[in-house]
């Protein structure tokens, strides 16, 4: 846009042409350039190429408290920003402004003639001459104190926000804990494993398993999935594993034992807020002289447990007809029963196992069928030897797993310990 | 380890000329010698790198541990110099780098021709009690801090991911504004501590092999007296006072810059 400064009345617009109403409209109300640039709502500074100020308007004057005369051809840029500015300044502005010919918006300090201090946001650019050799730089100052405070604010919210992160890290961790054996009871005649995969460390999954001693040389066992995650399903998860370490004291039987855990959470949640669990319950009795145990394994909606036999074959113990823990006020129960003879393996997991999302087959969930193919292939294995390449499958998956998973393993170790070695 | 990509090491000029190996300061990477390399590509073999952290460097290598002390970095430049094996270098040192250049001058002599120290502080905080003026006190570098921290709010939301998950497609940084030079605001704070807070006096005395100190006329970050101090005590060190301004000479002042350098390092043949 051109514009007169002057009061030559002939640079005029041609007098044939008809006026410019917009133009004339424009002038009355701006019509000192020298105004605009004086009084304009933000600080304008003109340095050389070394910083030395050659022109500074009166917006940034008052913001200062200078005198034209204490800065133009006395003072740098940089010896109005206070020292921490200027370490910034000279190692990062200064520099990239070079090397870009400009540099936008950035937070700095200025220091006023009195001390005090005022936030601003710089822009410069470097103005060049015909051969594009740059003469001078070219700032605009705008007052950024609303800003700044604005900043500051996000920033310590942001900090606050990242401390409280990481206390709830640790907090959920520590729950999580509490809601798992530290370890699995050395049971006599049996070699035991299980894994625990978190999916976040931000949340409290909802899985749980155990395995403990009942009267008479028996064991009980369970491994179950609470509805949900997070701080309610944890005290469902509680709940769940007290109910059932007390209602197979009172009435080992695994049916029994899943209908009280059924009349427990029903009578709890029957509310609003409905919680309920599927949950596998084991009974293990010792039998006969070879070392092997009877298991009856009731389920209530749970994914079928895998028998991973001596002789390398593997297959679910199907349980159909076991219905979710805690939904109905009498749910069926689905019960099955097997040996588990020297050299088989009982394999228990929750669905954060299936339903994990595999990169091998394009994003899809993994199955049941894999599952089952990937056992086969396993078997005969030790209880550790089964976690840990349940483990390492679950690795491979990496963030495929959306829900925490829970494993356990149950093997009868040949009499020979071969296997063992 | 690959020392290469880690440093980002880019070898250019003249195939069998005397080495030339230049190291960036804080603040910003190897781009800022882009004005001198041309002129001393003619005569020399032009080493350039990025420390750690910074510019195009690999970013996975980097750890608090290792960088959080002057000790890391010169590891860095010792390793660069075995791994290229180019024979001894002139290490060309701006700003926190000829520190680097002394400590790794002083562990390996054998590896350098000669030390150039460009705008050079063995230490920038003021210590009264020796009568020795570094132009800081601990109070600035924590407001320089505060500084890096108001510039760098927007970084991990929107910057990292773009800068930091495509270290194959530069184009995409040096789109961002303001990017040439952009960092990880967490590697910037450390980096500034271990460039601030530093104290490498009396490393200097430890320097046996040819120096050449090179200060700026005007410096807000190095004042004059500093480069007396290295000139005084590094024996037999030459100081010159450069006519350019500011504490990057390399940009204000670039002709001057590279003469200056090829002078000393052609001397040195």
């Amino acid at each position: 846009m051109m514009c007169r400064t002057d009061g030559d009345q002939d640079s005029g617009p041609d007098p044939e042409e008809p006026p410019d109403d917009a133009q004339a409209f424009s002038a009355l109300l701006e019509d000192s350039i020298e105004d605009l640039y004086e009084n304009a709502p933000c600080g304008y500074l003109s340095t050389s190429l070394d910083g030395q100020i050659a022109k500074v308007n009166t917006t940034l004057l008052n913001w200062l408290g200078y005198k034209r005369t204490d800065l133009v051809g006395r003072r740098k840029f940089c010896d109005l920003l206070t020292v921490g500015g200027r370490l910034y300044h000279e190692t990062h502005f200064a520099p990239l402004l070079r090397m870009q010919g400009e540099i936008s918006g950035i937070a700095l300090e200025l220091e006023a003639a009195d001390g005090s201090r005022l936030p601003v946001l710089v822009t410069s650019t470097v103005k060049t001459d015909s051969d594009g050799q740059p003469l001078l730089i070219r700032t605009t100052i705008f007052d950024a104190r609303d800003r700044r405070a604005y900043e500051h604010e996000l920033l310590r919210t942001r900090q606050e926000a990242e401390r409280e992160r990481e206390r709830l890290q640790q907090l959920a961790t520590t729950l999580q804990k509490t809601l798992l054996p530290p370890a699995l009871e050395n049971v006599p005649g049996l070699d035991v494993a299980a894994y625990y995969h978190i999916a976040s460390i931000d949340e409290v999954g909802g899985d749980f398993y155990d395995l403990f001693p009942l009267a008479a040389g028996t064991w009980g066992l369970f491994l179950g999935d609470v509805c949900g995650k997070g701080a309610e399903a944890a005290a469902v998860t509680s709940l769940a594993r007290y109910t059932l370490r007390a209602a197979a004291v009172y009435d080992p039987d695994p049916t029994a034992v899943l209908s009280n855990l059924n009349t427990v959470l029903n009578h709890e949640y029957n509310g609003t807020d409905p919680r309920f669990c599927t949950v596998i319950f084991g009974l293990l009795t010792p039998d006969g002289d070879q070392g092997g145990f009877r298991i009856t394994l009731a389920s209530g909606g749970h994914p079928p447990a895998l028998l991973l036999r001596a002789d390398g074959t593997a297959d679910y113990l199907p349980t159909p007809g076991g219905q979710l823990i805690g939904v109905l006020p009498d749910a069926d129960i689905a019960t099955i029963t097997f040996r588990l003879d020297p050299g088989d393996t009982l394999f228990l997991h929750t669905d954060g196992l299936t339903e994990a999302h595999t990169a091998a087959i394009g994003g899809e969930r993994y199955g049941d069928e894999a599952l089952l193919d990937f056992v086969r292939a396993l078997a005969p294995a030790t209880a550790q030897g089964a976690i840990t390449t349940v483990r390492d499958l679950l690795d491979t998956f990496g963030t495929g797993v959306d829900d925490d998973t829970a494993v356990l393993a149950v093997h009868v170790p040949r009499a020979d310990r071969e296997e063992q070695q | 380890m690959d020392v290469r990509s880690r440093n980002h090491v880019r070898v250019s000029g003249r195939p069998g000329g005397p080495v030339v190996m230049l190291a960036h300061g804080f603040g910003c990477d190897q781009n800022l010698w882009r004005l001198v390399v041309p002129a001393l590509e003619r005569e020399f073999t032009v080493v350039l790198f990025d420390h750690v952290g910074a510019g195009r460097s690999d970013l996975s290598a980097w750890s608090e541990d290792r960088y959080s002390s002057m000790d890391g970095y010169v590891d860095d430049v010792l390793e660069i110099c075995r791994e290229l094996d180019l024979g001894p270098v002139t290490f060309v040192g701006h700003s926190v780098s000829a520190t680097m250049g002394v400590l790794a001058a002083a562990r390996h002599p054998e590896y350098f021709a000669g030390l150039v120290l460009l705008a050079p502080s063995p230490c920038f905080i003021d210590d009264p009690a020796a009568g020795y003026r570094g132009g800081f006190s601990a109070e600035d570098i924590e407001e320089l801090l505060q500084s890096l921290d108001a510039n760098y709010l927007g970084w991990s939301g929107a910057m990292a991911p773009v800068i930091m998950g495509n270290p194959d497609r530069p184009e995409l940084g040096q789109e961002l504004t303001n990017s040439f030079c952009a960092t990880d605001p967490d590697i910037a704070r450390v980096f500034a501590r271990v460039t601030f807070l530093s104290d490498n006096r009396t490393d200097l005395e430890q320097v046996t092999v040819p120096t050449l100190v090179a200060q700026c006329s005007s410096d807000a970050i190095a004042p004059p007296e500093v480069g007396a101090f290295v000139h005084a005590r590094i024996r037999g060190s030459r100081l010159i006072t450069l006519n350019a301004t500011g504490h990057c000479p390399q940009l204000s002042a670039p002709e001057e810059t590279a003469q200056a350098i090829a002078a000393f390092a052609g001397r040195l043949r």
